[in-house]
């Protein structure tokens, strides 16, 4: 096992080693950072919003980023595919037409072109930004490790895993026992890989967002769109798999006739905010984790300027509540991935119970 | 709010990657781990019950033992009790059949010494018969005219002979 552990270690550094030739150093004229001054707001607002390439520190005044691949469909038709870092390359930070619209463009930050009445618009845009670069990777390395769990419980069959795997193991059945099967009851194993898949999938993009050095750091979770498809896919599997109490709970319910005129706008309405209620919840604590670790980070630049003994204590002050803020995340990380499994769970329980309980509005009270 | 907005690219991207990675996981990652703790469990359950089984199985060979030991034991003592009895029959039989045959002999010892005894006083008498015949006879002879002494002597010897015969 400790071998598997090892190949594991090997593969994830040769991918590293691998990237390393793509770091490039580029001296071009500082975006969020003035000198002596800090925008405070561009730095977290950079952060938590997207990005085509991959900042990793600024180094007196030269960015060191990870430039990452941008693939477009022009107005042409055409597609186009080439690094963040050709904007870098020429001096008025256009490419092939395309340039990244400036501050106050209703497109900031993304990339634009101009058309016939030379109007900025978008391309379709595909490019594997910061946050899809993230996505993707963690997406492999959550594969890797999932299967290689998978293969050594095949290889070692009615033996007991030791280490990580053995952890792995551990958790996989806990979430497995005591959130899924718990919410659902019988028939859970039908829908068990998709809940195990979100759960997962939510806690390692939540975990590798709190690393804060490449290829960590990418607040993936705490992106909208990330979260929207999550919602998305368990509002899916609900209303798919409904029973016929669940429509009937819905369309019908079990109240005096002319509550009913009321309560059906209202359990139709219902339907949509549970996944929106799944899909903000992760996205804004994620979000906000993100952003209160760095602006107590940027605590120490801020108050560089008021001298040196507020400098100090504000710094000791800011590295403590950043641990604590650290560790909390870290619970967060965690609760965030197993309450929404729990609530898709419970969601999907719902609409599949041969019987409708009439614990539906309990539910919704917790949420 | 930009944030607020869902990047269609991103959306893609995730589209793409969740799809990629839960069929993945759901085919080849999840359940094959989550059938195999069920299979260890069940394996493990009934490795617990066989051993169980087993104990009890011991158990039972164990109260068999002991009761096969017990029944030994009081065979044993029977055996032993049956041997002394057997021993002590055989010895009072001895005794007996030896008593028996001595008295036996004794007996044919007596009656030989008798009927020897008896032979030898038939042999005496005849003897004494005769001696006395042939002391009669000399008496007799030499005295027989002698008169009524000779006769009453002879009388007398006649009376205690045939006294002490009966």
């Amino acid at each position: 096992m400790i071998s598997l552990i090892n190949r594991t270690k090997k593969r994830i550094a040769i991918l590293l080693i691998a990237m390393i030739p793509i770091l490039s150093l580029s001296a071009n004229e500082p975006t969020a950072i003035q000198e002596g001054e800090m925008d405070v707001k561009n730095v977290v607002f950079g952060h938590i919003g997207d990005s085509y390439e991959w900042h990793i520190t600024t180094w007196g005044k030269t960015h060191v980023t990870v430039p990452l691949p941008v693939i477009l469909r022009g107005n042409d038709g055409r597609w186009h595919c080439f690094l963040s870092s050709a904007f870098h390359h020429s001096p008025d930070g256009v490419y092939d037409s395309f340039y990244i619209a400036s501050g106050n463009s209703p497109y900031a930050g993304k990339i634009v072109e101009k058309n016939a009445s030379d109007e900025e618009v978008r391309p379709l845009d595909l490019s594997l930004t910061k946050t899809a670069f993230a996505l993707l990777f963690n997406s492999i390395l959550l594969c890797i490790i999932i299967l290689s769990v998978a293969h050594w419980s095949k290889k070692n069959k009615n033996k007991a895993p030791k280490g990580f795997v053995g952890f792995m193991e551990m958790f996989i059945m806990d979430i497995n026992d005591n959130v899924i099967k718990a919410s659902i009851g019988k028939g859970y194993e039908r829908y068990a890989p998709y809940l195990l898949t979100v759960f997962f999938f939510i806690f390692i993009n939540n975990i590798m967002g709190l690393i804060p050095i490449f290829p960590g750091g990418a607040n993936v979770t705490g992106n909208i769109a990330i979260t929207l498809f999550l919602a998305c896919c368990t509002f899916i599997v609900t209303n798919l798999n409904g029973k016929k109490e669940y429509w009937k709970e819905i369309f019908w319910p079990e109240v005096p006739l002319l509550l009913k005129p009321i309560m059906i706008p209202i359990e139709i309405v219902g339907i949509f905010t549970k996944p929106f209620a799944l899909m903000i919840r992760l996205f804004a604590n994620i979000m906000a984790g993100h952003s209160v670790i760095l602006s107590l980070v940027c605590l120490v630049f801020i108050t560089a300027s008021m001298g040196p003994a507020m400098n100090g204590s504000m710094t000791v002050v800011s590295v403590l509540f950043g641990i604590f803020m650290n560790c909390l995340e870290l619970l967060v990380a965690y609760i965030q991935a197993y309450v929404f499994t729990m609530l898709s769970a419970v969601f999907i329980g719902l609409s599949t119970a041969e019987h409708a309980e009439h614990s539906v509005g309990e539910v919704k009270e917790s949420i | 709010m930009g944030l607020l907005q869902p990047e269609s690219g991103l959306l893609f991207w995730m589209l793409l990657s969740f799809v990629v990675v839960f069929i993945v996981l759901a085919k080849f990652g999840f359940p094959v781990i989550t059938k195999m703790v069920n299979d260890r469990k069940q394996f493990i359950d009934k490795s617990l019950q066989a051993a169980d089984e087993a104990n009890a199985q011991l158990a039972g060979i164990k109260a068999n033992s002991e009761a096969l030991l017990a029944q030994a034991r009081e065979d044993q003592v029977k055996i032993l009790k049956e041997a002394s009895e057997t021993r002590e029959r055989i010895i009072k039989e001895a005794k007996e059949e030896a008593q028996a045959v001595a008295k036996k002999q004794l007996d044919e010892v007596r009656l030989q010494i008798e009927a020897e005894k008896n032979a030898a006083i038939q042999e005496a008498r005849r003897e004494i018969a005769s001696l006395s015949i042939g002391i009669a006879e000399r008496i007799i002879r030499k005295n027989l005219e002698k008169g009524p002494e000779q006769m009453e002597l002879i009388d007398r010897l006649l009376d205690e002979i045939s006294a002490s015969k009966s």
